[in-house]
């Protein structure tokens, strides 16, 4: 049976150093970030020291990424649902091609898009220097997620049957949105804006472009502390990062649906 | 139609239609699985070689958990153990027992034609490609599949679907012959065409074969014996005609076929009930009579040992179904044959032959 | 599919229309009008419409194309082998703690680029470990974060875990009766590998290769904290963007990624039918 315990063993290896290799530097900057001396370890004992230095430094890219990320939220639920809608009870080739087109600020590189706002848009400057000019990147990239979520959430539970079964019972058009659809599309609306919240706080390389020294965000911040601090602050920006951002995946995982492995039947 | 025999053997003896084939037994085999569910209690089970043994029961009751033992998919608990001939397999995994097994879904190979997915087992086997191709070719004509030999598995009709499984199955000429609810996915017709060819394929081919199916005329149809069961265990084993005459409990009894049950006072031959007598032989003291809907008879009312009241009548083409109240204490399902003139509410005169006494501890499986 | 209910059918439009005018409205002024802008700028630099074809004519700018280019391929060749290889082995074998590691495995999918970079830094750069263990060892310390190995090792590490979640999604949609019916006619594991499985999960692994190639040519984060010698395409219009003005050669060549990196998508979501994102 050497030949099956080669089949477990190689793939058990490269699985064990796969996981290696892509969470020990998430560890490790954890590590760093909270010893008072990265070149000398654990040795030197642990420390808050540095995330302190980190909040003084950069307080602001925090509640700014915060703000812009919920921001983007409410725009996208606002212009994201209204539309899932339209498109799940017109379904037809236009409907698809919407989609599609939606789709084309995220099938394109951040900073061709960035360039695009940049050139037509660059010249007003109170825009360009605000953060609603990041704000409308940000709802650019994002908005197909949540259409997508809002949208196979109705496919799923059949929407066009159940205004039908509404308007039977004497329900128009304002009162079917206000209680049927919109309370059904909850956890597709639910699990979209978890999406775009994570999306929205991670997201470089349109910000990097749109941003000035004013409207710093998160990433933009770690971009300069890479550059320029020592690791340990560096390290430290990056757990105020994970902080922010693991919530938030253990939340889309919880409102995510749960699939099993499909087995033979039994009797 | 199913295998009567003339020298019917009892119950559990097997059958023995091809000696030169191979014998399997099943020792105390049980089955529990992880999440703790006991799908099998120990079973003691021996094919006979050559025999067609057909598994039937509703869903749950472990017929296809016995199969899988049987083919090696699954391992027994520890103490069980499946012989095939002389040979202990119970530590053999499938790919090593030269089984044959058709799946309910039939899981052909999407990434295949038909003629590759026949071949599979035998490119398994290392056979020459000239000789593989030989054999295939004298699959596709024995299922009558020679237009479709290099079509994509997607272009096939589930009947189509079907007899593709079944040809791979006994290309690389298995021992045993594996069958798992393979007509469930099929419409009724369909489902009656192929069981003929099923039918007609065992029996040229003299292999063992196991046939699972929760479709009492499927199994008494294909089966040479019938193995009930329910809740992971055995309710009887026998021929068909034993199965359906000779219930041995209240399971089997109404799993297969109905049975109607009549409560009186039995005494010189006779059952006296609500709705009048029912001939019983054998019988004294408080009973009941157990008999089939197609042996109580529409008769004359001069002639009629029984009367009662007809509550509905379904009219299903070859018979018409009448329920009728008032012989015993629930209402009797009554099979009558041509023309039915009666409107619920008409009184039903009836004449019950073949009625057979239930047993003590009839209720409980032995 | 749907007809309206209430006052007809053109009521129902007009509804749609008003519903979906906002998302519309947006998406015409904030992408489609700059884009069209961006392709028009393009063509209006020094060199015309001649702007479009630098990223071939010019030497500089093909060299870059090219290094893009070998490096997503590779990067797509590798991660498809470690992916699939691991991914399916997780799919298979359920210990305590699965779940958390899948977890794990797939955080990496939330950093952006710098991030990335940062960890091949924390792993490969001068106080990394990997060069501290070598240290060690006796083996000198080799820092190799900012060359191509460091690169490369960035990009496999934000694309194994893209590969590793469509993988393991696609695994666990497999029939388990084929891989039965292929055991009953007595098939080895390998074998079963070979005929059954993978072919099973070729449409995942094509469309996962796709979006893992299109991710890696229009990834820009993780060259930005990494190559200080090397320079890849969407570095290279970043440069030209903001160290030599050249706006034009800058607008034509991010559109023409962009162009690429949408038609290979396009190509993904026909293998896959599910719709991808590309961005790291």
């Amino acid at each position: 049976m050497t030949g099956r315990r080669l089949l477990l063993a190689l793939p058990l290896a490269l699985a064990v150093a796969t996981s290696a290799f892509l969470i020990v530097p998430v560890a490790l900057s954890v590590l760093a970030g909270l010893s008072v001396n990265w070149q000398q370890g654990l040795a030197g004992g642990l420390t808050l020291h540095w995330i302190g230095e980190v909040w003084t430094l950069y307080a602001d890219t925090v509640v700014r990424t915060l703000a812009l990320a919920f921001a983007t939220v409410a725009v996208d639920q606002l212009l994201g649902v209204p539309l899932a809608y339209v498109l799940a009870r017109h379904p037809s080739r236009r409907a698809r091609l919407v989609e599609e087109l939606i789709m084309l600020p995220v099938a394109v590189p951040g900073l061709a898009t960035a360039l695009a706002l940049i050139i037509l848009y660059g010249g007003w400057h109170d825009f360009r220097g605000s953060s609603a000019f990041i704000l409308v990147g940000h709802v650019l990239f994002t908005l197909p997620f949540m259409v997508r979520s809002v949208l196979a959430v109705l496919a799923a539970i059949d929407i066009a049957t159940l205004e039908e079964g509404a308007a039977s019972l004497g329900a128009g058009p304002m009162r079917r949105l206000l209680g049927v659809v919109l309370p059904n599309a909850r956890p597709g609306i639910l699990a979209g804006s978890l999406m775009v919240l994570t999306l929205s706080v991670g997201e470089f390389n349109m910000t990097w472009m749109l941003h000035t020294p004013l409207t710093k965000t998160l990433p933009v911040g770690l971009a300069d502390a890479y550059a320029s601090m020592r690791l340990e602050i560096a390290s430290a920006y990056t757990v105020v990062f994970l902080l922010m951002i693991i919530p938030l995946l253990l939340l889309m995982q919880w409102a995510a649906p749960v699939r099993r492995r499909p087995r033979t039947t039994r009797p | 139609m199913g295998r009567t025999g003339s020298a019917a053997p009892k119950d559990d003896q097997t059958m023995t239609p091809n000696p030169a084939a191979l014998a399997v037994r099943l020792e105390d085999c049980a089955k529990t699985f992880a999440d703790g569910t006991r799908a099998l209690t120990p079973v003691n089970l021996a094919i006979g070689a050559g025999e067609t043994l057909a598994f039937l029961g509703p869903s749950g009751c472990g017929k296809t958990t016995l199969l899988r033992l049987i083919a090696g998919l699954d391992r027994p608990d520890p103490g069980g153990k499946v012989w095939f001939g002389p040979t202990d397999v119970t530590a053999l995994p499938i790919e090593k027992r030269n089984v044959g097994m058709v799946f309910q879904s039939y899981a052909l190979f999407p990434n295949m034609s038909v003629a590759g997915n026949i071949g599979y087992g035998l490119k398994i086997q290392g056979l020459a490609r000239l000789d593989r191709r030989a054999r295939v070719a004298e699959l596709l004509a024995m299922m009558r599949l020679e237009a479709f030999a290099d079509r994509a598995i997607d272009q096939l009709s589930g009947g189509q679907r079907q007899r593709v499984a079944l040809a791979r199955a006994i290309a690389p000429r298995p021992s045993l012959l594996l069958f798992d609810e393979p007509l469930t996915a099929l419409d009724a017709k369909l489902r009656d065409a192929l069981r003929l060819e099923i039918d007609a394929l065992l029996r040229q081919l003299g292999t063992t074969a196991v046939y699972v199916t929760h479709d009492q005329a499927e199994a008494m149809a294909l089966g040479d014996r019938v193995v009930v069961m329910t809740h992971g265990r055995i309710a009887q084993i026998g021929t068909p005609v034993d199965i359906y005459h000779r219930p041995a409990n209240r399971f089997v009894a109404d799993f297969v076929g109905l049975m109607n049950r009549v409560e009186g006072l039995a005494g010189d031959g006779w059952l006296t009930c609500r709705g009048g007598r029912i001939p019983l032989a054998g019988s004294q003291g408080p009973a009941t009579a157990l008999f089939r809907p197609e042996t109580a008879r529409l008769a004359d009312p001069a002639d009629a040992h029984v009367r009662g009241t007809l509550a509905a009548a379904f009219f299903l083409g070859d018979r018409t179904r009448l329920q009728v109240e008032g012989i015993g204490e629930a209402p009797i399902t009554v099979d009558a044959f041509g023309p039915v003139a009666l409107t619920p509410g008409d009184v039903v005169p009836l004449v019950i032959a073949g009625a057979l006494a239930e047993p003590a501890g009839f209720a409980d499986m032995g | 599919m749907s007809s309206a209910t209430g006052m007809g059918a053109g009521a129902a439009r007009t509804r749609a229309a008003l519903l979906a005018a906002p998302a519309l409205v947006v998406f015409l002024a904030f992408w489609l009008l700059p884009m069209a802008r961006l392709a028009l700028f393009a063509g209006q630099g020094p060199s015309g419409i001649e702007a479009y074809w630098a990223v071939l004519a010019h030497p500089q700018y093909r060299a870059s194309l090219i290094s893009t280019i070998l490096l997503s391929g590779l990067v797509t060749l590798a991660t498809l082998a470690i992916g699939g290889i691991t991914g399916v082995f997780l799919s298979r074998h359920h210990f305590p703690g699965h779940g958390l590691l899948a977890g794990m495995l797939t955080l990496p999918l939330a950093f952006p680029g710098v991030v990335v970079g940062f960890m091949v830094i924390l792993l490969a750069g001068r106080q990394g470990v990997i060069g501290q263990l070598a240290a060690i060892l006796g083996a000198g310390r080799p820092v190799f974060a900012y060359s191509m190995t460091g690169l490369f090792l960035g990009y496999l590490y934000f694309s194994i875990p893209r590969v590793l979640l469509t993988v393991m999604g696609a695994a666990e949609k497999l029939d388990p009766a084929l891989e039965e019916a292929a055991r009953s006619l007595g098939a080895s594991p390998l074998a079963i590998l070979k005929d059954v499985v993978i072919p099973a999960l070729s449409p995942a692994l094509i469309g996962a290769g796709a979006l893992c190639f299109a991710t890696a040519m229009g990834a820009f984060g993780t060259a930005f904290t990494l190559a200080t010698r090397i320079s890849v395409l969407p570095m290279t219009i970043y440069t030209e963007f903001t160290l030599f003005a050249d706006m034009p050669i800058a607008a034509a060549m991010s559109l023409m990624l962009g162009a690429v990196t949408w038609a290979i998508l396009a190509l993904a979501r026909q293998a896959t039918g599910a719709g991808v994102a590309a961005a790291a």
